[in-house]
C-alpha cells in the first residue's frame, strides 16, 4: 500500500464546560478522547458512528478549524497544530472540507464563480485572467453547467449545492477532502449521483477523503478503510471487509443489525440496543459501550479495555477478545 | 447579462398576474370553508369497502403561491385497510407530507387548498368526507380518532411543561369518560405502554432532559392517549440515529398489534417501508408511480422510478462498483410536463411516454403501476 | 412561446422577492412617499423660496414690508418701522412671521435641512462605530468580547439628557462659537447612540459565524478582513438598514427635544425642534398656533415616515414574513 498521508495519532478535543457565578470550568466533554488512525494516499477512511459520537469534531479538529487538547495531526510529513497562522492559510487549500448541509454552506450573497474561485485567487493557484476559465473548467468536472457561473445558490437544487460545495473545496486542489455527511440531507436518488461523482474524483485526481457518515451501507461503498466511534473513542477500525464480514465489537454489530434492510423478505434478528448514547459529559467508567453492551462482563465496568490488532489490521476495543 | 434583465422584468410580470389570480381563487375557497352550519348530509359519503378505514380518491391539493400553483398533490387515489400499515415513499417534494396534511385538513391556508378529490374516512358513526368535513367537526377528529407523529420531536413538545402535564392534557382535552382523578394513572400507563421503563420519573421531566429517541417514544404515547383509529407517522425515525430508530420502530410493530390502529408511514427511507409495512406507495411528483404490497414493490417493482430508488440505495455487504443514479433531478412542480413526469430521468422511453400522463394500471391482485410500458399487459 | 417555460423560482432574485413584499406593505409606501416629500421640500424647496433662512421682515411707516434682503429703499433703524413679527398667514408669508419677523414656511424647509442632516449624519456615526466594534467583537470573541460588551452596557447605564445639558454649559463656559455647537451635538449624539447597533451586530455575527459557509471560508483559508467584509457584512446589511432607517426617526426625535430645550440646534439657525421651542410663552401657545403646529407637525410626520418605511423593510427582509 502506498504511504500515508494524513497521520491522526491520539487525537483528543475537550469542550469545557463552564459554570458558576464566574464561568469557570467545571468540567469537560470530552468530545473526542484519543482517536488514532490512517489515511492513504488515494484512498478512504469512512468514520462511522451515531450522533454525539464525536465524528464531527475529529474531521473540524483535524482541519484545525477547532484547537486540540493533545495528539498529533501528521499532513503530509507536517504537525498541522505545529504550524505557525500563515504557514497554516498557506497549506489550507491541501486539506479540504465538504459539509452537511448544502444550504448553510454556501454564502448566499455570492454567485457561484466567486464561491468556487474566492480561495483559489486567495491563494493564488491560477491566474487572474485564467480564472474564470478554470472555475468553469471545475465546474463541468463537477456537474454543473458552465453559463450557471454568475447564478446565485438559491437557484440551485440540494444536489447541486453539493456539486458546488465539492467543486470549491477540488478547485483547491486538495490531497485530502474531509467529507462530512455529505449525503445524508439528500434525497436517495440524489445521494447516489453525488457519491458517484466523490469516487470519480478521486480516481481522477488520486484524492483521499476522510468519510464521515452514520450510515452505515454510503460508508460500505465508499471506503476502503472504516472505523467506528463510539462516545469519542474508536472502538474497531481496520479494513472495509474485515470490518463488514466480521465485526468483533459488540457496538458495531448491533449497528450493522439495526439498518432496515429493503427486502420485505428478511426479517433480520435484531440486536436492539438498550437505552441511549451516555452524556459525553459524564461518560460511563471502565469501557464506555458498557450500559448498554449485551456481553457486559464485570471487568468491562472498571477497567477500560485496550486498543489491540486482532489480525489483519483488525483493531477493536473489547474486553471479549482478552484471552 | 442583458438577457437576465430581460427575464427578471418578464418574472417581475408574471408574478404580479399570478398573485392576482392566485387571490382570487383562494378567496373563493376561503369563503367556502368560512360558511356556518353545514348540514351533515353534504359530508355524508358511502365507503367503496367496508374494511377500509381511509379512502383517498383522487385528492388534488395545489399551493397558491406568488410563484405560480405548486401541484403538491395531483391526483393521488389510495387506500388504508383497517389494521394495516401503508407506507408512502417518496423523495422530498414529492407530496407525500402534503397528502397526511390534506387528511387532517391541516394544509397551510390561504396558500395551500384542496382542489379536488374525495378522502372518505370511515368515522364509527359512519363515513363522511373529510374534504367537504367542517373545521369544527375536524378538531373532533383530530388527535381523537386520527393523530399524528411528527419527524421533530423536540419541536412537537412544549419546553417550560412538564411531560406528565403535556400528556395529561391531552388526555383530559379527548378522554372525556376518564375522571380527573385517574388522569395521571393513565397517563403513566400510555408511557408505559411505549416502553418507557421509569414512567414516574419521566411523568416529572421537562422534553430538554430526554433523548432524541424517549421524545419519540413520549410523541408516540401522547399520539395514543385518545386510542386513534389511524396514526399518520410522518417520518417518525429520519432525526433518530439507527440503533435509536430500530427501537422505535420495534416499538410502533408491536403497538399496531396491541391496539389494532392503521398506521400511513410516511417516509423516504426503504428499508424502513421494509420492515414495517403491509402495502407501499411510492409516489412522484405529486403523483403515484406504483402502489402494491411490500412484496409486490420490493421484489418486482415495475416503475422505473421504484426500480432506480431501489438500485441506488448501496446495502450493506452486496458490492457494487458503481452505484446505479437516476439522471437529473425532480421536475419543478410549478411547471409540470404534459407527459410522463419521469420521463426525462426515465431510461426505458418509449413513444408513448410523450403522450398523456399514464394512469395507474392494475397489474397484479394488489399491484398498480403508473407507466406506459404496461399499457398493453392489463390484468395479467 | 419560449417564455411560457421560464422557472420563475430559478429567475426571481431575492433582492426582486424583498422588494415585492416591501411594495406590497402600503403603509410602507406612505412613509416612502413622506419622506420623498419630506427631502424634496427641505433640499428642493429652499431654492424656490423667495426669503433666506434669518430674512427679518419689517413694515415701514407707510405700511410696505420689506426686509434685510431687500431694503427697498427703507431703513430697518428709522422711527416707526415695525418688525413684522408674529403675522398671520397670508399670500407673501405662508405659514406668517415668527416672533422675530422671520418667514415661518422658509424656515420649515431650512429646519428640515438640518433636521434631516443631523439625523442622517448622527445615523451613519452611530453605524459606523457600532459595526466596527459589534464586528471586532463578534468576531473574535474572548476578552476583546468581553470589553467590548461592557462598554455597551456603560453606555447603556449613561443618562444622555444630563449629559446634553453638561455639554452645553461646557460649550457655553469655553465660548464655542454657536455654529460650531451643531458639530458637537452631532459627535454627542452618535456616541451616545452605537451601543445598540453593536449589540445587534454582534447577535447577527455570532449566529453567522456558526454557518458553514463561515467555516468553509476559514478551511479554504481566506484572509480574516476579507471573511469579514465579504462574507459577514454583507449578511447584516439588511437588518442595518433596518435598523438605520428606525434610528433616523429616533435621532430625529431627539434632535428636537433637545433644541426644544435649548441645548440642541441653536439659533438663529432653524430646526424643527427650537421653532417649536416658541411654545414656552404661552401667549404664543394660545394666539399663534400657525407658528409652532406646522413644525410639531412636520417632526411627527418624518418620523412616522421613517418608522413605516422601517416596518416596511423588517418585514421585506424576514422570510418568515413571506406570504
Amino acid at each position: 500500500m502506498s504511504e500515508a498521508i494524513l497521520k491522526v495519532e491520539d487525537l483528543k478535543k475537550y469542550y469545557p464546560i463552564k459554570g458558576g457565578l464566574l464561568q469557570r470550568v467545571v468540567s469537560q466533554v470530552k468530545a473526542v478522547d484519543g482517536v488514532s488512525f490512517e489515511v492513504k494516499q488515494g484512498s478512504t477512511f469512512g468514520l462511522v458512528g451515531e450522533s454525539g459520537c464525536g465524528k464531527t469534531t475529529v474531521g473540524r479538529t483535524l482541519l484545525r478549524l477547532h484547537e486540540n487538547n493533545g495528539g498529533k495531526v501528521i499532513f503530509d510529513n507536517k504537525d498541522v497544530f505545529a504550524l505557525s497562522n500563515k504557514e497554516l492559510r498557506a497549506i489550507r487549500p491541501e486539506l479540504q472540507i465538504i459539509f452537511q448541509d448544502p444550504y448553510s454552506s454556501l454564502s448566499p450573497k455570492m454567485p457561484v464563480g466567486e464561491i468556487i474561485g474566492e480561495a483559489v485567487r486567495e491563494h493564488k493557484l491560477v491566474p487572474e485572467k485564467e480564472l474564470r476559465n478554470y472555475v468553469m473548467q471545475i465546474m463541468r468536472e463537477c456537474g454543473l453547467q458552465e453559463h450557471h457561473i454568475d447564478r446565485y445558490p438559491h437557484e440551485f437544487s440540494g444536489g447541486q449545492r453539493q456539486r458546488i460545495c465539492i467543486a470549491r473545496a477540488v478547485a483547491l486542489k486538495p490531497k485530502v477532502i474531509i467529507c462530512d455527511e455529505p449525503v445524508s440531507a439528500l434525497d436517495v436518488s440524489v445521494q447516489a449521483q453525488i457519491i458517484n461523482l466523490l469516487m470519480d474524483l478521486q480516481k481522477e485526481r488520486g484524492l483521499s477523503y476522510v468519510f464521515i457518515s452514520h450510515d452505515l451501507s454510503v460508508v460500505e461503498h465508499i471506503s476502503d478503510e472504516v472505523g467506528v466511534m463510539y462516545l469519542g473513542n474508536l472502538v474497531e477500525k481496520g479494513p472495509k471487509k474485515e470490518i463488514f464480514k466480521n465485526p468483533m465489537h459488540p457496538y458495531t454489530k448491533s449497528l450493522f443489525s439495526a439498518i432496515p434492510t429493503p427486502d420485505p423478505t428478511v426479517k433480520m434478528n435484531r440486536i436492539v440496543l438498550e437505552g441511549d448514547i451516555p452524556s459525553p459529559a459524564n461518560p460511563p467508567s471502565g469501557c464506555k459501550f458498557h450500559t448498554r453492551c449485551q456481553n457486559c462482563m464485570k471487568i468491562c465496568k472498571n477497567v477500560a479495555p485496550e486498543y489491540k490488532n486482532y489480525g489483519n489490521d483488525h483493531f477493536v476495543a473489547c474486553h471479549l477478545y482478552d484471552k | 447579462m442583458f438577457k437576465k434583465t430581460a427575464l427578471q422584468k418578464e418574472a417581475k410580470k408574471r408574478m404580479k398576474e399570478i398573485s392576482k389570480t392566485n387571490r382570487a381563487i383562494v378567496k373563493k375557497f376561503e369563503a367556502e370553508k368560512k360558511r356556518k352550519d353545514v348540514p351533515e348530509s353534504e359530508y355524508k359519503t358511502e365507503m367503496k369497502n367496508p374494511h377500509n378505514i381511509l379512502e383517498i380518491d383522487n385528492l388534488h391539493t395545489y399551493f397558491y403561491t406568488d410563484m405560480g400553483i405548486v401541484k403538491s398533490v395531483n391526483g393521488v387515489t389510495l387506500e388504508i385497510p383497517q389494521g394495516k400499515t401503508v407506507a408512502l415513499v417518496g423523495e422530498s417534494g414529492c407530496g407525500k407530507s402534503v397528502t397526511s396534511l390534506s387528511i387532517m385538513k391541516l394544509v397551510s391556508a390561504p396558500a395551500g387548498q384542496i382542489t379536488d378529490g374525495q378522502i372518505r374516512y370511515n368515522r364509527p358513526t359512519g363515513p363522511i368526507d373529510i374534504v367537504k368535513t367542517p373545521i369544527s367537526q375536524m378538531q373532533d377528529i383530530r388527535g381523537n380518532e386520527i393523530s399524528m407523529i411528527f419527524q421533530e420531536p423536540m419541536t412537537s413538545l412544549n419546553p417550560v411543561f412538564r411531560i406528565g402535564a403535556q400528556i395529561d392534557e391531552a388526555i383530559m382535552l379527548h378522554r372525556i369518560d376518564i375522571k380527573k382523578a385517574d388522569v395521571k394513572k393513565q397517563t403513566i400507563k400510555m408511557l408505559e405502554l411505549v416502553g418507557i421503563a421509569r414512567a414516574e420519573g419521566i411523568y416529572n421531566s421537562f422534553p430538554h432532559e430526554l433523548s432524541g429517541g424517549m421524545r419519540q417514544r413520549v410523541m408516540i404515547a401522547m399520539s395514543l392517549c385518545c386510542n386513534p383509529r389511524l396514526i399518520i407517522a410522518d417520518e417518525p425515525t429520519t432525526a433518530l440515529d439507527v440503533t435509536i430508530q430500530a427501537q422505535v420502530l420495534d416499538l410502533l410493530r408491536d403497538l399496531k398489534t396491541k391496539i389494532d390502529a392503521s398506521i400511513l408511514l410516511i417516509t423516504h427511507d426503504l428499508g424502513v417501508v421494509a420492515e414495517m409495512a403491509d402495502y407501499v406507495v411510492v409516489m412522484y411528483a405529486g403523483r403515484i408511480a406504483e402502489q402494491g404490497t411490500a412484496h409486490d414493490v420490493f421484489l418486482h417493482p415495475k416503475h422505473p422510478y421504484t426500480m432506480g430508488l431501489i438500485k441506488s440505495k448501496p446495502v450493506v455487504n452486496q458490492e457494487v462498483d458503481r452505484l446505479y443514479s437516476i439522471p437529473g433531478q425532480v421536475p419543478n412542480p410549478v411547471n409540470l410536463p404534459e407527459h410522463c413526469f419521469f420521463k426525462d430521468r426515465c431510461d426505458k422511453c418509449i413513444a408513448a411516454c410523450n403522450g398523456a400522463i399514464p394512469e395507474l394500471l392494475q397489474i397484479g391482485n394488489t399491484h398498480k403501476v403508473a407507466c406506459h410500458l404496461y399499457d398493453n399487459e392489463k390484468e395479467v | 412561446m419560449a417564455q411560457e417555460n421560464i422557472n420563475l423560482e430559478k429567475i426571481v432574485t431575492p433582492g426582486q422577492l424583498v422588494t415585492k413584499r416591501f411594495l406590497r406593505n402600503k403603509l410602507a409606501i406612505v412613509g416612502v412617499g413622506i419622506l420623498v416629500a419630506m427631502f424634496l421640500f427641505s433640499f428642493i424647496g429652499p431654492l424656490f423660496s423667495p426669503y433666506g433662512e434669518y430674512t427679518i421682515f419689517y413694515t415701514a411707516t407707510d405700511g410696505t414690508e420689506f426686509c434685510t434682503e431687500n431694503l427697498q429703499g427703507c431703513d430697518p433703524a428709522e422711527t416707526g418701522v415695525t418688525i413684522a413679527n408674529k403675522q398671520a398667514p397670508s399670500t407673501l408669508h405662508w405659514f406668517g412671521t415668527d416672533k422675530d419677523g422671520r418667514d415661518v414656511f422658509t424656515r420649515l424647509m431650512y429646519g428640515g435641512r438640518i433636521s434631516l442632516t443631523i439625523g442622517f449624519v448622527v445615523v451613519l456615526f452611530q453605524i459606523g462605530l457600532g459595526v466596527t466594534l459589534g464586528g471586532i467583537a463578534g468576531y473574535f470573541g474572548g476578552k476583546i468580547d468581553n470589553l467590548i460588551m461592557r462598554l455597551v452596557d456603560v453606555m447603556y447605564c449613561l443618562p444622555t439628557l444630563p449629559i446634553m445639558l453638561i455639554i452645553s454649559s461646557l460649550l457655553l463656559s469655553y465660548n464655542v462659537p454657536q455654529n460650531q455647537k451643531i458639530y458637537w451635538l452631532t459627535l454627542v449624539m452618535g456616541i451616545m447612540g452605537w451601543a445598540s447597533v453593536a449589540r445587534l451586530v454582534r447577535a447577527q455575527i455570532l449566529s453567522l459565524r456558526e454557518q458553514e459557509f463561515m467555516v468553509a471560508t476559514e478551511a479554504t483559508g481566506i484572509h480574516p478582513a476579507k471573511r469579514i467584509m465579504k462574507h459577514l457584512v454583507p449578511n447584516v446589511m439588511p437588518q442595518l438598514i433596518v435598523v438605520a432607517t428606525m434610528g433616523m426617526g429616533s435621532v430625529i426625535l431627539t434632535e428636537a427635544a433637545y433644541s426644544y430645550l435649548g441645548i440642541g440646534v441653536p439659533f438663529p439657525y432653524a430646526s424643527w425642534g427650537n421653532m417649536v421651542n416658541v411654545v414656552k410663552d404661552p401667549i404664543i401657545l394660545r394666539e399663534y398656533i400657525f407658528m409652532w403646529l406646522p413644525p410639531g407637525l412636520f417632526i411627527l410626520t418624518t418620523v412616522l415616515g421613517f418608522n413605516f418605511v422601517g416596518d416596511g423593510l423588517r418585514d421585506a427582509f424576514d422570510p418568515k414574513m413571506k406570504r
